[in-house]
């Protein structure tokens, strides 16, 4: 990553117009461990530089060493935010390199959840954008919205918010009694809870100075620095692996992409804002199609997958989640590696960043929904 | 004994009788009284600025779907006592590269700045008004912005970056919001005439208006501004979380730490109470001028209880705003402050000065009498104070083309119009889309 430099020589402050500040690693709205070094004049950020690993935990050298089934714990705490997100990647990874037909009703159910899981990220993204710029109700609004979702996780997955959602096959157990209703009650009141929270921003002026044209980032820029998500959409590519390689139920779904046009942080609001609506379309698309039968795949008593190397994503809700997997035909992978979809979109950050002022800074990282776990691994 | 304590709580003359046991009475009427009421003002307001907090974080809950504090006395109502003890016993801490002296000081500027304008807030007729200058309200404006060297001071001497940012943000805010804060009274005190804040108070009763009704556009650019000079959201930069950490007081703890918190909810109350003394008639409500003949101890209580409820009315927009609001950008803040606000007041200044004129010259015309006296402020006869509330309501308009004019062409003068929807991309079920760039952007554009 670029370097910043740092004045050797001892200048006072009035000397030099540029002004070193440290962002984090204990700053209130860097979503997390992410020490940024600003340089700046006056407020105006001129360059800046990331300094990431400050929550290293080596998951990557860790999985050499697990046998494929106990890996999955480890990569539902890579986001944790979308901890059923990013289990799926590694089971239907591993399920692909065994071959495993898994039964459509586990599909069903693993679209239903992830698609719950996509909506609980963007509100805790809404949550913390709108704290980032200064609107504190959004905050708790959305975090109420997220609690019926997590009430749902709790009950299904025994956990709120690092999940233990699939197992290698299928699921771990089928639904529990009243899934079906809670997930329509939720499917029912989302609207307009949603319609409640647009109108503390869609419309409100300091919202739109603080977001149309901030942080603009160019479709041809997104894609050379490999953005995905949201992110990519909201510069106006149409790019979904939801759509162009349909994973679990994806295929038998009917939902649209929402696309940007701007590239700015308004348009990556709206875009999150509408999959939210998609993913609860989705969602309702699957209850009502929900197949029965059983939920797990007949699996070998070890898992030995074949040789090879092999690469799965999905779409997870910051973006394109993916995981290369070397196997050397033992139990053990020999090398896992995780495609993560914050690391690549804060690449990002750099260019949207520079010219604009450290209150942009702020929003810049609010709109990239960057989740510290991940992207330090 | 027994007996005399129970005078403190009788009216005012039982008091004087108390107290002329003790004391001659050159010296009660000039030592004795004026600290009697420095410190009830004081002690009540101190109270008010805490509770204030309170309810700020009551209301704040009831609007983000929570009950706010709860476990501390019943409905949590001790909550603000549990704060200032938690607060008093906490360390203070004084960074090691700090400037001690200017470190420990800077709050006491803060919070002596905000208290002191309370001296001449005319709480309520009689005793109520504490002193009564003839420059009342210039001494409000002068004081409460020496409140900003405080800020300044703080933020300089934590020698801290974010503090000194903070520092001067607020600087350069409260700087700006001054002048149209101060611009915005000229209106008001075209009709009052004085600039003690009781004689203000006096000249709605003798015209029996407020002059919010005269003067609607003055009163919202004086709030506005009152807002942004409070450091309050969506003006609260100096301080914004987010990004400055806690702006100028981030090295601050325990006890200095609150003492600018409490400046801030005293100045809040400030800004409100000037506001309901120069536009919302002060004391005066329609009927309670029956009860100052035969009760006149109970018209005192009854106006004060008046002017504290239009006061809380206002503190309650303070936290309305607050909590419903989006944060300014620093640019914008200052784009509001000079492009929008500025403008306002000297609009409505000119606007003022053409509808007295204009209702002077309509004296006389065709048998109409729009004046009734002009000795204490301007009295104006009914015609006259339907044409100059309709030429108040109509400076609205006036103002916005104005302002119009001035900034159509700026960058974020019609936000509203931004369209509001995304394009949905969809593909037949079950076949699969590629990726396709639907907007050809160069990588320099």
């Amino acid at each position: 990553m670029h370097q910043v430099e740092v004045a050797t020589t001892q200048e006072t402050l009035l000397d030099n117009p540029e002004m070193i500040l440290n962002m984090g690693p204990q700053h209130p709205s860097t979503h997390g461990v992410l020490r940024i070094i600003l340089r700046l004049d006056g407020e105006t950020v001129i360059d800046l530089d990331c300094d990431i690993g400050y929550l290293h935990r080596g998951m990557e050298k860790i999985a050499e060493h697990r046998l494929y089934p106990m890996i999955a714990p480890y990569w539902d705490r890579l986001d944790y935010i979308a901890a059923v997100s990013n289990g799926l990647v590694w089971v239907e990874t591993v399920e692909q390199m065994l071959g495993l037909e898994v039964p459509p009703r586990a599909h069903y159910i693993r679209t239903i959840l992830t698609e719950l899981n996509r909506i609980a990220s963007h509100l805790l993204w809404l949550a913390t954008h709108g704290l980032d710029i200064g609107s504190f109700t959004v905050l708790l609004w959305a975090l109420r919205e997220r609690e019926e979702i997590l009430k749902i996780f709790e009950q299904q997955f025994g956990a709120r918010l690092t999940c233990h959602a699939w197992r290698i096959g299928g699921m771990p157990s089928d639904t529990y009694a009243d899934f079906e209703k809670d997930v329509q009650r939720f499917v029912d009141n989302f609207p307009a809870r949603l319609a409640e929270y647009e109108t503390l921003l869609s419309e409100n002026r300091i919202w739109l100075g603080r977001t149309v044209g901030i942080g603009v980032i160019s479709a041809a820029d997104a894609i050379a620095i490999g953005l995905s998500g949201p992110a990519l959409r909201g510069s106006g590519v149409a790019w979904d692996i939801r759509k162009s390689r349909p994973y679990a139920a994806y295929a038998d779904m009917d939902f649209d992409v929402p696309v940007g046009e701007n590239g700015d942080t308004y348009d990556r609001y709206l875009v999150r804002l509408e999959e939210m609506r998609q993913s609860r379309r989705i969602v309702q698309q699957a209850l009502t199609n929900l197949p029965d039968g059983p939920v797990n795949a007949k699996l070998p008593k070890i898992i030995k997958p074949p040789v090879g190397d092999y690469y799965h994503s999905i779409e997870g809700p910051k973006g394109e989640i993916g995981c290369y997997l070397v196997s050397d035909g033992t139990s053990r992978p020999h090398r896992v590696r995780v495609r993560p979809p914050c690391l690549i979109n804060l690449q990002a950050l750099r260019q949207m960043c520079i010219g604009h002022l450290v209150a942009d800074v702020v929003a810049i990282i609010g709109t990239l929904d960057i989740v510290l776990g991940e992207i330090d691994r | 004994m027994t007996m005399d304590i129970f005078a403190l709580f009788a009216p005012p003359n039982l008091i004087d009788s108390f107290l002329l046991k003790f004391f001659a009475p050159e010296t009660m009427n000039y030592v004795v009284w004026p600290f009697i009421q420095i410190g009830a003002v004081a002690t009540v307001l101190a109270g008010w600025a805490a509770y204030a907090s309170y309810l700020e974080r009551k209301i704040s809950a009831f609007m983000q779907a929570r009950l706010g504090p709860m476990r501390v006395g019943p409905w949590g109502l001790l909550q603000p006592i549990a704060d200032a003890i938690k607060l008093m016993t906490k360390e203070d801490l004084t960074p090691d590269d700090a400037d001690p002296f200017i470190f420990k000081y800077a709050p006491y500027i803060s919070v002596v700045a905000a208290f002191i304008v309370f001296a001449v807030i005319p709480f309520a007729p009689d005793w109520g008004v504490i002193t009564d200058i003839n420059i009342g309200l210039l001494f409000v404006l002068s004081v409460s912005s020496v409140g900003v060297l405080a800020l300044i001071l703080a933020g300089w001497s934590s020698n801290s970056k974010y503090a000194l940012l903070g520092g001067l943000r607020s600087s350069a805010q409260m700087v700006s919001y001054e002048v149209s804060m101060g611009l915005s009274l000229v209106g008001a005190l075209m009709f009052a005439r004085t600039l003690s804040l009781s004689g203000i108070v006096q000249a709605q009763g003798l015209d029996s208006i407020w002059y919010f009704f005269y003067q609607p556009l003055g009163f919202v650019i004086f709030f506005i501004s009152g807002i942004a000079e409070n450091n309050r959201a969506p003006f609260d930069l100096p301080e914004a979380e987010s990004e400055l950490v806690a702006g100028f007081h981030t090295e601050y703890s325990g006890m200095r730490w609150s003492l600018f918190f409490m400046a801030e909810y005293a100045a809040m109350i400030v800004v409100s109470a000037v506001a309901v003394t120069l536009y919302l008639g002060g004391w005066y409500f329609p009927g309670t001028w029956r009860l100052m003949a035969s009760y006149p101890v109970l018209y005192v209580f009854v106006s004060l209880f008046i002017f504290v409820s239009k006061t809380a009315i206002l503190l309650y927009l303070y936290f309305w705003f607050r909590w419903t609001f989006p944060r300014y950008r620093y640019d914008q803040l200052m784009d509001l402050g000079w492009k929008w606000m500025i403008p306002a007041s000297l609009v409505n200044i000119v606007w003022t000065a053409l509808a007295i004129f204009v209702v002077q010259a309509l004296n006389g015309w065709g048998g109409l009498r729009t004046i009734q006296s002009l000795t204490h402020g301007v009295n104006l006869t009914w015609a006259g104070k339907i044409i100059m509330v309709a030429f108040g309501f109509g400076g609205l308009f006036v103002t916005a083309a104005v302002l119009s004019m001035l900034n159509w062409r700026s960058r974020d003068f019609n936000l509203k119009k931004h369209r509001r929807q995304v394009r949905l991309v969809n593909s037949p079920k079950g076949q699969t889309a590629v990726a396709s760039i639907t907007k050809a952007v160069t990588s320099d554009g």
